[in-house]
């Protein structure tokens, strides 16, 4: 009986196996494309050029070599973006002198507002290992198709405008693969040996 | 030794004071009412908020008004495939037997048309309407813009 029942279950055991060989392969016959427009691009062709808040111009090729943690965002945004702004601070100082060798970046959606002196402003309330990036729109609208990233305008009752974004955290190897992205709503307990995973 | 620590304690929770602060209305108990400070007055700011609802009928907040703020609204932070947007919320649902939270990447209130800056450490208040219990103003503690909540010895958060 003991017998038997190790047969059966060898043998469900290997249709289990086939057919997952042969669901996994229908997976990525089906999702390749659709997985290659979704993920952002590696950091080395990647092809815009952005000033950080310090004035000083940067480029992707500036970043290779060392791992990065970047994300979307605006200044004039008051829940999302300090929120992960707040978060990102506690992560970096969680992983303390370790996080010296990661670049952090916030990019901005919202360049008609976010000059570098604003984004100065708005990023020294946070840990001063982050670097705000903005641009001329187009250099914007680069970065963000590198990253397969969205964002709109969207106008306020008020009358102003607000931005929709992209809210997740990209994390890239120091060589400028992309490794994973962090979600807005995801538990924070499992961010940082994500990030942890790009520095070693 | 002992007075001292009870000392700290105090000057350490001194700030948060206003956030831990307790008001209630009908059945509804506010507290943990905070905001984050400004840059300048053009950005709009934040109030987040807890709400119990300890009655047995469901409740809701269905608006918010404040000095501070000359367009003061409901918004919920939504996430939809990796976007983040914040539409309008008309009312909060405060069902009976349940806490709510205005919280960071959630409901918040937003303060828009600000009248001041918010400063750290500066208080303002902020009057709750719910469509049942009617409404009650808490005062609001602004905490630094990289702050993620007060910090109430009995915090739910
Ligand atoms: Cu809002």
């Amino acid at each position: 009986m003991r017998g038997r029942r190790a047969v059966i279950l060898g043998l469900g055991g290997a249709a289990g196996a086939v057919a997952f060989m042969l669901g996994l392969g229908a997976w990525r016959t089906r999702n390749r494309p659709a997985a290659n427009a979704v993920l952002p691009l590696p950091v080395s062709n990647m092809g815009w050029q952005l000033t950080d808040h310090r004035g000083q111009t940067v480029r992707p090729t500036d970043w290779l070599g060392r791992p990065v943690m970047a994300f979307f965002g605006f200044t004039w945004c008051p829940d999302v973006c300090p929120t992960t702004l707040s978060a990102i601070s506690g992560w970096l100082e969680e992983l303390g002198a370790e996080a010296d060798r990661l670049t952090v970046a916030l990019i901005s959606v919202d360049p008609e507002r976010d000059t570098p002196d604003v984004l100065a402003d708005y990023v020294g309330n946070f840990d001063p290992r982050i670097v705000g990036l903005t641009g001329p729109e187009a250099q914007v609208a680069r970065a963000a198709e590198d990253f397969r990233v969205t964002y709109r305008k969207v106008p306020r009752d008020d009358g102003d405008y607000t931005m929709d974004h992209t809210a997740g955290v990209f994390l890239f190897y120091a060589d400028g693969r992309f490794a994973s992205i962090i979600d807005f709503h995801e538990d924070r307990r499992f961010a940082l040996p994500r990030i942890r995973r790009t520095l070693n | 030794m002992k007075h001292l620590i009870l000392t700290t304690a105090l000057v350490l929770s001194a700030p948060a004071a206003f956030a831990c602060e307790t008001v209630t209305v009908g059945d509804l108990t506010i507290q943990h009412a905070w905001s984050k400070a400004s840059i300048g007055v053009d950005r709009p700011a934040v109030f987040y908020v807890e709400i119990t609802n300890s009655g047995s009928s469901d409740d809701a907040l269905v608006g918010i008004s404040t000095p501070a703020a000359g367009m003061p609204m409901l918004h919920e932070t939504v996430v939809t495939d990796g976007i983040a947007s914040m539409p309008h919320a008309m009312s909060v649902p405060v069902p009976a037997g349940q806490t709510v939270q205005l919280a960071p990447g959630g409901y918040h209130g937003m303060l828009m048309g600000l009248t001041a800056a918010l400063k750290e450490g500066d208080r303002f208040p902020v009057t709750l309407t719910f469509e049942k219990a009617g409404a009650v103003t808490a005062n609001v503690d602004v905490l630094p813009l990289r702050s993620e909540g007060p910090d109430c010895a009995d915090a739910g958060q």
